[in-house]
């Protein structure tokens, strides 16, 4: 009989993980924002990682430093308000979600897309191969999408999703999270991450947040809650901002 | 500015990212279309059937300027109709099936010999770059990244033409006692 993997195994893993990062910062390696690709806490990274190193290309002609873009054919102005996609009103607590997109030097990052999907209230996404026992709401779907404006702003209203168990470990539950796909003005920008809200318990636990082992990067993935961003008698709200990573271009194509 | 960090895409983006026509990527019909497909492995040789794959290219003409509308949307609806049958925005987007497989259909790429590959999967917490290097169009000499591989690494960026117009390209998140591992890229 194998022994379960339990919590206080996966979180033993997590501690080692994290000390052996800080030892090696201190003695002069680099601090980083990514976690590891092979980061053995979360199971299903040990098999789905590169085992060589990334090769390193600085080829000021490559076509990864130029992307994708959308327009307005590619959004509608209700994509933004995951609230209102059905005849009724979702159940859980109403939030908004705002922030701006900026590239590392600061610059926001204008007119591209930005695309959320999450969980509902009690913690179920809308798809078939999700079987935890919460219930389905049909009021709610759980995608939105926006293109940011001049200053790189975003803005989503949705519910709070819930927290919801896996099978990494027993007793494995992911923290509340809603998942953001960002692109920037080249391809080498682009970003999948998650954003978690301030206070939840279960950040300690989660072997996916806990994978960025550098304290002030994995707080850039947590939300703030901000009071001047609640709607009075309607919904409470969340500013989180987002800086991706990756060169562009430094020309820039004409007409551009 | 410090970086927000990278999460994985997790099980459950196939009802959010995916969308219509995400796959193909050259107009309906178009006489100089190409098809690429493969699947995706993982370190113990097992198909991935929750990876996602974005493309990026060139349109035929060279120019990197893209164009809007790969999600176009019905005005009415709101449902996601997908690009139109007519226009090239060079972008992307298909995920693998239950046997890890994907394919597109997309035009030659004007000026580089290659579509450039973004792959993200459950379980993979950073996303991966990759090229396909499509065999008629390319130059292993003189190709600035394949031309400092070992042939062996090299050989993993280089899609197999199965007859005209198909080929077929791979990609190994983790390489196993047989196979090599797909060479990734790193852009600083």
């Amino acid at each position: 009989m194998t022994t379960p993997l339990t919590q206080g195994r996966i979180s033993e893993e997590i501690a080692e993980r994290r000390e052996a990062y800080t030892k090696a910062v201190t003695v002069g390696a680099p601090e980083r924002s990514h976690p590891d690709r092979g980061y053995a806490p979360y199971r299903s990274s040990v098999l789905r990682h590169p085992g060589k190193p990334l090769v390193a290309l600085h080829d000021p002609e490559a076509v990864e430093l130029s992307g994708p873009v959308f327009g307005v054919t590619d959004v509608t102005a209700l994509d933004h308000d995951l609230t209102r996609q059905h005849q009724g009103e979702p159940l859980g607590e109403r939030i908004k979600v705002t922030g701006r997109v900026l590239d590392r030097d600061g610059r926001p990052v204008r007119g591209q897309l930005v695309e959320v999907w999450q969980a509902n209230a009690s913690g179920r996404y809308a798809h078939q191969r999700d079987d935890h026992p919460a219930p389905l709401d049909p009021n709610f779907t759980g995608v939105g999408r926006c293109l940011t404006d001049d200053q790189g702003a975003y803005e989503f209203v949705t519910v709070k999703p819930g927290a919801y168990p896996w099978r990494n470990h027993v007793n494995a539950w992911r923290p509340a999270h809603i998942h953001f796909s960002l692109f920037g003005n080249a391809f080498t920008q682009r970003l999948i991450t998650q954003m978690y809200f301030p206070g939840d318990p279960l950040l300690a636990y989660d072997p996916i947040l806990q994978s960025v082992t550098d304290d002030s990067a994995r707080e850039r993935l947590v939300a703030a809650y901000d009071h001047d961003l609640s709607t009075p008698e309607w919904s409470l709200g969340y500013r989180w901002d987002i800086v991706l990573d990756g060169p562009a271009a430094t020309w820039i194509e004409e007409g551009r | 500015m410090s970086t927000t960090p990278s999460q994985t895409v997790g099980p459950f983006y196939g009802y959010a990212l995916p969308f219509a026509k995400g796959g193909e990527i050259a107009p309906a019909g178009h006489p100089d279309a190409l098809a690429v497909h493969g699947y995706v492995y993982d370190g113990a040789g097992a198909p991935v059937p929750d990876a996602l794959i974005e493309i990026w290219q060139p349109a035929p003409d060279g120019s990197r300027r893209g164009a809007p509308g790969s999600l176009r949307r019905d005005p009415v609806t709101g449902a996601v109709i997908g690009r139109s049958d007519v226009g090239f925005t060079g972008f992307g987007r298909v995920g693998t099936d239950a046997d890890g497989h994907y394919e597109l259909r997309t035009m030659p790429p004007g000026g580089v010999p290659y579509l450039s590959v973004i792959v993200f999967a459950r379980g993979l917490l950073h996303h991966l770059h990759t090229r396909i290097y499509l065999p008629g169009l390319t130059d292993t000499v003189t190709d600035p990244l394949l031309a400092g591989l070992e042939p062996e690494r090299r050989a993993t960026l280089l899609a197999v033409a199965h007859g005209e117009r198909l080929h077929r390209f791979d990609i190994r998140l983790q390489g196993d006692a047989e196979h090599e591992e797909t060479v990734f890229l790193a852009f600083d």
